[in-house]
């Protein structure tokens, strides 16, 4: 069972490298085909995710760590897989937006460029692959294969803004891409390992001035990973990258801000956090502050919105700040809560964008039906009658959809965000748990943080509220429009999801608790991946020899 | 010979920061190139400066102190490949922009005089 469970870890990689590959080769004709395989190479995605999910909860690896070593080649020299509950969470949401974008495609997007399915695939690869590796220079190669991917989803449906917005998302990639190879290179200096857990065992025995080295890797590896997560100063990219990009699309660069959060999460608390208390306390700090100034811009941005697309980019910023201020806040039971908020927050922004097509159809039929025949150039049919199910009440779904949205983002109850805020509120006042020490008083830093969420609540209340009254009850020709089934579902599936989050928040919580807990004992990680043996018998390596 | 590295390295980020800050986008892709070569350069010296020492071997026995760092040697022919693919890619992204747009501004049109 366990060699088994352990070649499991490979597939989250090696499906969609797979499936990508065989989607290059079909050809551009038969599209029906090609979504077929992609659906499938999706779903089958999404059953390894969640079956990964269930067999690191159920902790058939000791810990809940899963170790699966490349070449067979024992950590630290090969290159180590490692999954864990947090990685298996990221994979399974990660897979449940991918399925969500891939149907809401099928109806125009997937046809709207040549190798919309092959990269599409190389996205997916790209993200778990960051997911799941324990190496610092293969996470580099994670992270390239997930941007050119993304940069070539960016240009589906060739249009002017969008070759703009993606000159600009390139450039801000690359020179990050920059960053983050100088900063591997200086903790390869430093420590002479990549390997994130041999990194952290050496980390804590350095010198004095292989620990400047580290400490100056660290910090230029962080500016790679807060521009992707969109900390500001570092965030000016993303408000003008998700407007212009397609629906589907926008929803996986919602997953792609986040793939930066986890890496910060990983990191930090597996290398960072423990060692020295002066080191960690001030660059936590600076997490904390940076991630507030980047939940105020949001919220002065989600203010000064007037677009849906413009305003989705800021609930993504807002998302963002808040999860890297309780990130670098680094209390179990804060991680705990952000890693709920992060799931929630993820599946309604990834709703929001999604629905924002459909939304639009309301404000400006005939521009909408425009825009439709310029981007179906490459198209014969009339996308309105290709097949599918129109859905009855179209004006009621939208609304009521709009209506859910808007109450995860700005955490009001009874939906999910109002209980990840609620449970971060918690854990920020009370961090050693309930009852046990009453006499604990927050910090100023927590107090802050208190009042910004609540603060970017109420703007994305005010800022969503404006739009849905201007666009439901005050557009005077609002006209029902003409919506398909495989538009609605993904739309009402991750609201449902979010919804299934707050009936189920107990379970929900405890296990993003027990997330929280494996992270915040790195010698658990760190002794399951250098202790892991090479598989006996297959071939004789430098690691079994020994 | 490390100061002589380290001023060229130097140099070529330098120039490469400052050209990325330029308004045309055949400035920004030389200086993206310029930049990826500091890098690359910068990588390949992090595993130590040596002079005419091979960075493997087949025959016993092993001595660290007579070989250079094969690592960093692997890592930056990774890293000058992946560079080169997405600075290709702008290349193409470029001119698209500059075929939809008629210009080679980066914002896709001429600031006004």
């Amino acid at each position: 069972m366990s060699f088994w469970a352990d070649q499991l870890i490979l597939l989250p990689i090696l499906l969609p490298l797979l499936f990508a590959a065989a989607l290059v080769l079909l050809s551009g004709r038969q599209q029906q085909l090609k979504y077929a395989v992609n659906l499938i190479g999706t779903l089958a995605l999404l059953a390894t995710a969640i079956t990964l999910f269930w067999i690191t909860d159920k902790e058939i690896w000791p810990n809940g760590v899963g170790v699966y070593l490349a070449a067979n080649w024992i950590a630290p020299f090969g290159i180590a897989l490692v999954v864990d509950r947090l990685s298996a969470l990221m994979l399974t949401l990660a897979a449940v937006i991918a399925v969500a974008a891939l149907l809401f495609s099928y109806r125009r997007w997937s046809r709207a460029g040549v190798h919309f399915h092959s990269l599409f695939q190389f996205l997916l690869a790209g993200i778990n692959g960051s997911f799941i590796t324990g190496d610092l220079f293969n996470l580099f190669v994670f992270f390239e294969i997930m941007l050119a991917a993304s940069y070539g989803l960016l240009l589906l449906g060739l249009q002017a803004n969008r070759v703009r917005a993606s000159m600009q998302y390139v450039v801000v990639n690359l020179v990050a891409s920059s960053f983050f190879l100088i900063g591997v290179a200086l903790i390869y200096a430093a420590a002479g390992t990549l390997n994130m857990a041999d990194l952290a065992v050496r980390a804590a025995n350095l010198g004095d001035s292989e620990r400047l080295l580290l400490e100056v890797g660290a910090a230029v590896l962080a500016i790679a990973f807060l521009t992707k997560s969109a900390m500001w100063p570092l965030g000016f990219w993303l408000p003008t990258t998700y407007a212009a990009a397609a629906p589907p699309v926008a929803a996986m660069l919602v997953l792609m801000t986040k793939v930066g959060v986890y890496v910060l999460l990983r990191l930090w608390l597996l290398v960072f956090a423990e060692q020295e208390a002066s080191l960690g306390a001030i660059s936590g700090t600076a997490l904390v502050v940076g991630g507030l100034l980047t939940l105020v811009f949001g919220t002065i941005g989600l203010l000064g919105s007037q677009e849906l697309g413009r305003m989705a980019g800021f609930s993504a910023i807002i998302s963002s700040g808040t999860l890297l201020a309780a990130v670098g806040y680094g209390e179990q039971k804060v991680v705990g809560a952000a890693l709920f908020y992060l799931v929630s927050s993820t599946l309604a922004v990834a709703a929001f964008v999604l629905l924002i097509e459909l939304v639009e159809r309301i404000r400006k039929p005939s521009a909408a039906m425009l825009a439709l025949t310029m981007e179906a150039f490459a198209i014969d049919d009339d996308p309105e009658e290709s097949a599918g199910v129109v859905i009855p009440a179209a004006m009621a779904f939208l609304g009521l959809s709009f209506f859910a949205c808007a109450l995860i983002i700005a955490g009001l109850p009874p939906l999910s965000g109002f209980l990840a805020k609620f449970a971060l509120f918690h854990a920020l006042l009370n961090p050693t748990g309930l009852f046990v020490d009453n006499l604990y008083m927050a910090g100023p830093l927590a107090w802050t943080m208190l009042a910004l969420i609540i603060i970017s609540g109420l703007a994305a209340i005010i800022s969503l509220m404006r739009f849905g009254v201007r666009t439901f009850w005050a557009t005077p020709d609002a006209k029902a429009p003409r919506l398909q089934l495989s538009e609605a579902a993904p739309v009402l599936a991750l609201l449902l999801l979010c919804v299934v989050m707050s009936v189920a928040a107990g379970p929900t919580s405890r296990y993003m608790e027990r997330a929280s807990a494996t992270l915040h004992q790195p010698q658990l990680y760190i002794e399951r991946v250098l202790s892991s043996p090479a598989v006996p018998g297959v071939v004789s390596t430098a690691g079994v020899e020994q | 010979m490390e100061a002589v590295i380290a001023i060229a390295i130097g140099v070529l980020f330098a120039s490469g920061v400052w050209l990325i800050l330029r308004p045309r986008t055949f400035q920004v892709i030389i200086g993206l190139l310029l930049i990826s070569y500091a890098v690359n350069m910068f990588i390949f010296i992090m595993g130590r400066l040596t002079v005419n020492k091979p960075p493997l071997t087949l025959k016993e026995p092993i001595e660290a102190g007579l070989f250079a760092d094969p690592v960093t040697q692997a890592l930056v022919l990774t890293a000058i490949v992946i560079g080169f693919a997405t600075t290709a890619l702008y290349l193409v992204l470029l001119l698209t922009s500059r075929g939809l747009t008629g210009t080679d501004h980066v914002d896709g049109k001429e600031p006004r005089q």
